[in-house]
């Protein structure tokens, strides 16, 4: 989806079309929170509207311990609760900090963005986009979207600052956005980066069959080398070693 | 005599006010839920269960495997006497993590799911099985103390073949998910302060559970030692003291080179808590005990050596909570601080570790004694043994 900040009127249809697909209680909320899944905040008086980031390689798939949460194909992460544990792992690592959670619930689930799943498999327009009576919420492909803000900044670039946040911080994500006011004055984390987070976790994870084989065969081998002083020590008669773990 | 009941009512009273405040706090944890019990929050996910009960727990464990991997492995069997109490400290530790586990987690009743359910691409999972295997691994180690009470030969037997396997897949295993807790935190560079955040995280967790698991031997001896009256042997806590020393001196110069390499020496002299604790972390917890404990008269002395350790331990605390807590403060946007009720949870789990530990080292033979007519002694044992043996 693209977000067009400097067309967003503020009128939160979005939020009110989230709230009543997802089925979420009513009151409009101005942070993202269990009970709603997108938000209009204020920004040096600019609404900047917030929602999960659908990123291309989501930080909180990679993460989730019981892959709970999911990378579609056609875009959406979306989060199965008979999986979940609740070990909040991805609100922790999530970089836009977007998975909320039921602390009130005994019985808690996270609660984010789902991009109308449901209705993108019946060929529907995720109900903010369908909802935004402006269009400053636009929803096509990404290649679409993204063709079509670089459209508008080259069109009228003293509208627009020279960046499509989204395009390709940690990886790129599948919510972009136009401002006409530069991104860090808004709340958005623009010191991301263009990797993947991720990468830095499978640079550790991928030496674990290694640590296991090696350290295998190095222990085994210590073990081997250093029975032959014990049987050395036997044969030459000396006294047994205080071997109360019955093993030699 | 007198003093001594005294004594004991106190800490008897101390620990059931604690209980009781422990109580209060589950009830309200499984009634109604983490935001009632807890001060975590959307933008706070992690506090003091992560942060203590998780990541102290699980390295403060880390004797289990170095004690094991040296006698059996490396065959120094002079560390024999110590073998079975830091088994029992790190069983019991581990089962305290989980314990711990259960109030933080959302949903604990499903906690079984990452046995069938995986994503192999997180260190969440890792450690999770990881975690789960060594318990199993830590149990069969401690198994021989049990199966001696009860007089069972043949899985004695059975235990006594299968036993180096056991301990390299210990020591495996604790290798793993040791560094794996500092993994866990590779994935928010941008989040964790940069005095903390960085790549080499798994190997400061890994080195950093190793001197805090010599530490643990020393204190859970000496305090063995004054509550139940027993020896102690300076010797072998000599040896650990100086094994300690060496591993406060590696993460040192790692942690010095690493931050020269990152360039965060304009952030050690910043006012604010990040520093402080940092430094706090650095001189109580590493430079401090490591020259404290690098001195022959310090060692020789039990109080001195206690000391020592208790300044390991502390600065090994302060240094996970500095990762979970400290360094998660600045870009979460929220400041935290544990709730009462967070706190008596956690003491509790600790706690009821200590509890369990006495019953546990009074009715069963987990320590070797030269007296041979107290119950559980190496002459009993070894008698034993030899009837064991002799049997086909």
């Amino acid at each position: 989806m693209l977000i067009d900040i400097t067309i967003c009127v503020g009128c939160n249809a979005c939020q009110d079309a989230c709230k009543h697909q997802n089925k979420l209680p009513g009151e409009a909320e101005t942070r993202l929170s269990a009970t709603a899944y997108t938000v209009l905040e204020e920004h040096q008086g600019v609404t900047v509207r917030r929602m999960c980031q659908h990123c291309r390689v989501p930080t909180c798939v990679s993460v989730c311990p019981v892959a709970a949460l999911v990378k579609r194909p056609e875009g959406p992460v979306t989060y199965d609760e008979t999986k979940c544990i609740g070990c909040r792992y991805c609100m922790q690592a999530c970089p836009f900090q977007v998975p909320r959670y039921e602390w009130s619930s005994a019985y808690p689930r996270v609660q984010k963005c789902s991009f109308c799943y449901d209705r993108l498999q019946n060929g529907r327009p995720p109900a903010c986009a369908e909802a935004c009576p402006t269009g400053a919420t636009k929803f096509g492909t990404r290649d679409e979207l993204l063709r079509e803000a670089a459209g508008r900044i080259q069109g009228e670039p003293s509208k627009y600052v020279n960046r499509i946040y989204g395009q390709s911080e940690v990886g790129g994500t599948s919510i972009l956005y136009l401002s006409g006011v530069p991104f860090e004055q808004l709340g958005f984390k623009t010191q991301l980066g263009n990797d993947p987070l991720p990468e830095l976790t499978l640079n550790a994870l991928s030496k674990t069959p290694t640590v296991i084989a090696v350290g295998g065969v190095l222990l085994a081998g210590v073990y081997w080398i250093t029975s032959r002083r014990e049987e050395v020590r036997k044969a030459e008669g000396a006294r047994p070693d205080r071997a109360r773990f019955p093993e030699t | 005599m007198k003093k001594l009941i005294a004594r004991l009512t106190f800490w008897k009273c101390f620990a059931a006010a604690i209980f009781a405040a422990g109580a209060y706090a589950t009830f309200v944890r499984f009634a109604y839920g983490l935001g009632r019990s807890t001060n975590l929050n959307d933008l706070y996910p992690w506090g003091l269960w992560i942060g203590i009960d998780v990541m102290c727990g699980v390295g403060l464990a880390a004797g289990g495997f170095t004690i094991a991997a040296l006698v059996h492995i490396f065959h120094v069997k002079r560390f024999e006497p110590i073998l079975h109490p830091t088994i029992l400290t790190a069983f019991l530790g581990y089962l305290l993590v989980i314990i711990g586990l259960m109030f933080d987690l959302g949903r604990p009743f499903e906690i079984w799911h990452a046995i069938i359910m995986w994503n192999p691409h997180s260190v969440m999972f890792e450690v999770a099985w990881c975690v789960m295997l060594y318990t199993v691994v830590l149990a069969l180690e401690f198994a021989p103390v049990v199966l001696k009470r009860f007089k069972m030969s043949r899985p004695l037997s059975i235990l006594r073949r299968l036993a180096i396997p056991i301990v390299i897949m210990g020591v495996l295993l604790s290798t793993l998910h040791q560094s794996s807790l500092g993994s866990l935190y590779l994935i928010v560079p941008e989040r964790l302060y940069p005095l903390w955040y960085s790549p080499y995280l798994p190997v400061f967790f890994y080195v950093s559970a190793l001197a805090a698991g010599c530490a643990m031997v020393i204190f859970e001896s000496y305090l063995s030692a004054r509550v139940f009256h027993r020896g102690l042997d300076l010797k072998i806590l000599d040896e650990i003291s100086r094994i300690a020393v060496v591993l406060l001196a590696v993460h040192m110069v790692m942690r010095v080179m690493d931050g020269y390499y990152r360039g965060i020496a304009n952030l050690l002299f910043v006012p604010r808590m990040e520093t402080y604790l940092y430094w706090f972390e650095m001189i109580v917890g590493v430079i401090a005990p490591a020259i404290l404990l690098s001195q022959a008269k310090v060692r020789k002395s039990r109080n001195g050596t206690f000391a020592g350790t208790v300044l390991v331990i502390i600065g090994f605390v302060t240094g996970r909570l500095n990762v979970v807590i400290t360094g998660m403060q600045a870009s979460a946007g929220i400041s935290y601080f544990p709730s009462w009720m967070e706190v008596s949870i956690t003491l509790s789990i600790v706690t009821f570790g200590f509890v369990v530990f006495s019953v546990a080292a009074k009715y069963l033979p987990v320590y070797e004694d030269e007296d041979p007519k107290q119950e559980g002694s190496l002459h009993e044992v070894w008698t034993e043994d030899l009837h064991l043996v002799s049997q086909p």
